[in-house]
């Protein structure tokens, strides 16, 4: 490889794998997100140069480290209207080690200030939009433009929430600490909805840039497996990087040449990838063996037994069932309702699973959705109640906005009303 | 210390309705005393309502009244704390203690960072 090669190389690596950290770190010791990005950024700019020149240094991160310090450093003295200027350059000045001196002494610094990095930029009093964009843009590696672009907003749009979000940090006074021990519950859950927030927005695909759309998985998951490097005790964290893993090992084999959805059974395992799936599998493992169950975690253990068993049989369904009803009383939800029934449809029977469905039929607020009604006529047509079924799907293929859908649920009335 | 202004937001009726006021009182009170001694609490009152306020505005020179508040909403700012403290988790701490954040709202802002050196944030360029 040449030098240039190489030190390209080394330089978006470095970028992806280091520099949420260098960040997460600078922004500690100068107290300004703005700040610190700019320095970093434009250490990264020095290194394309030097790296070039006299090759790429043993510890890259390291080197960026220094290299974005000694241009905060710059910045405090040049610019005399920053506000805490003194201080601030006292405490760089004082950091100011050369490469060879950071290393290990550094590492478990490193770690809390990624952590509360984590924390400020999924703070409750930022907008949700703005703690997903801050998140992606900190400590994840993509710039502006490319979020805006996943999120299908125009990029000064986006350019504009970043720094109305770093601006309410910095002016409002949002702490850059992991919360007490108190609040912490609240707050990791706060964070885990951001990671599967960008992970799901990544993962429908219902429009955009396939390819953007594949970065917030990716980005999301690497951010999970950050997380579950800086809280390994927190079963929560390593429930939802499970749950992320086994999605996303099937992300390729759930639509076919023609863009339309695969189910599960007819999906081809080939196309899975298997390392994710094992990775996801292991998490769990270790999230159950913490012994304190939570939603992720349960989600996760479905979506396992789905992939362990694709022709999942009864006694598999009546799991899964239970893994539902054990997410109802966590959190009771008419969709994980509706999920049950279906479960409980393919392990007990139709009766059974009507029973279930009975009451969800006469709340309003489930007038309207639409799985409940197509899982009523699904049941209702295993009882033999053609009429009842038929009106059903009628219902269920009115409320169907994606095209797959309704021509699936179309085929099914069709079959119904032949076989009369 | 960062200092905040905690603005208390109540619906007028809400604010004047006695029962509730009284209910309150005693943990107003309470709650007033263990701030300040704590050194929290820089200053805090409550404010007479909408209808007694007048509004001044400097025009070309010329001093304008208006007998009444600067904009008719449906909840008013009703009274306010001054506090200081770490940051703006423990100021949201504060707020949420507050009986009115129960049946009103509370609003926390941060009082600006204020530096002789510093120019006017109008003149700050927007970076992205």
């Amino acid at each position: 490889m040449t030098d240039e090669a190489d030190a390209a190389a080394a330089l978006a690596r470095t970028f992806r794998e280091e520099r949420g950290a260098v960040l997460a770190t600078l922004i500690r010791h100068l107290g300004d997100i703005q700040l610190a990005e700019d320095a970093v950024q434009e250490a990264f700019a020095t290194a394309v140069v030097a790296w070039e020149r006299d090759g790429v240094p043993d510890n890259p991160g390291g080197w960026i480290s220094v290299a974005a310090r000694r241009r905060a450093i710059d910045h405090l003295r040049k610019d005399r209207a920053m506000a805490a200027r003194e201080e601030r350059l006292a405490v760089l000045t004082g950091l100011d080690t050369t490469v060879e001196e950071m290393g290990m002494a550094e590492h478990g610094a490193l770690v809390d200030d990624r952590l509360r990095l984590i924390f400020t930029c999924c703070h409750p009093a930022l907008e949700m939009q703005a703690r997903v964009a801050l998140t992606l843009r900190t400590l994840g590696g993509l710039t502006t433009g490319e979020i805006a672009r996943a999120f299908l907003v125009a990029e000064p749009t986006m350019g504009k929430r970043v720094v109305r979000a770093k601006r309410k940090i910095a002016e409002s006074h949002i702490p850059y600490r992991v919360p007490d021990d108190e609040e912490l519950p609240e707050r990791v859950r706060g964070v885990l909805r951001v990671l599967y927030l960008i992970f799901n927005e990544g993962y429908a695909a219902s429009e955009g840039d396939e390819l953007v759309r594949e970065d917030l998985c990716a980005e999301a998951i690497r951010l999970g497996r950050l997380l579950c490097d800086l809280m390994p005790g927190e079963p929560e964290v390593l429930g939802l990087c499970a749950l992320m893993l086994l999605h996303d090992a099937r992300r390729h084999a759930r639509v076919d040449q023609d863009g339309r959805y695969v189910p599960l059974q007819r999906q081809d395992r080939a196309a899975w990838d298997d390392a994710e799936i094992r990775e996801g599998m292991e998490l769990l493992d270790r999230a159950f063996q913490l012994g304190r169950p939570g939603e992720y975690q349960l989600h996760a253990a479905i979506t396992a037994l789905h992939v362990q068993m694709p022709d999942a049989d009864r006694e598999a369904w009546g799991q899964i069932a239970e893994l539902y009803a054990a997410l109802a009383d966590l959190n009771p939800s008419p969709v994980v309702e509706v999920n049950r029934a279906a479960a409980v449809g393919f392990a007990e029977g139709p009766d059974e699973a009507l029973d279930i469905v009975a009451p969800l039929l006469t709340d309003p607020a489930l007038e309207r959705y639409q799985p409940l009604h197509a899982l009523h006529a699904d049941l209702l047509r295993r009882t033999g109640d053609r009429t009842g079924a038929a009106a059903a799907y009628e219902r269920a293929i009115e409320l169907t906005t994606n095209a797959v859908e309704r021509t699936e649920l179309e085929r099914r009335l069709r079959k119904l009303t032949m076989s009369s | 210390m960062p200092q905040f202004m905690l603005l208390l937001y109540t619906e007028e009726a809400e604010a004047e309705r006695s029962e509730q006021r009284h209910a309150d009182m005693s943990e107003w009170i309470e709650l007033s005393r263990e701030m300040r001694e704590s050194g929290t609490l820089l200053a805090n009152g409550r404010l007479t309502s909408t209808d007694t306020a007048t509004t001044v505005r400097v025009r070309d020179d010329r001093t304008e009244l208006v007998d009444g508040p600067f904009a008719v909403t449906k909840e008013v700012l009703a009274g306010y704390f001054l506090v200081e403290c770490s940051d703006l988790d423990e100021a949201l701490k504060h707020a949420a203690r507050l009986p009115i954040s129960r049946y009103g709202s509370v609003e926390v802002r941060a009082i600006a960072h204020t530096d002789p050196d510093v120019a006017s944030p109008a003149e700050e360029p927007e970076r992205v």
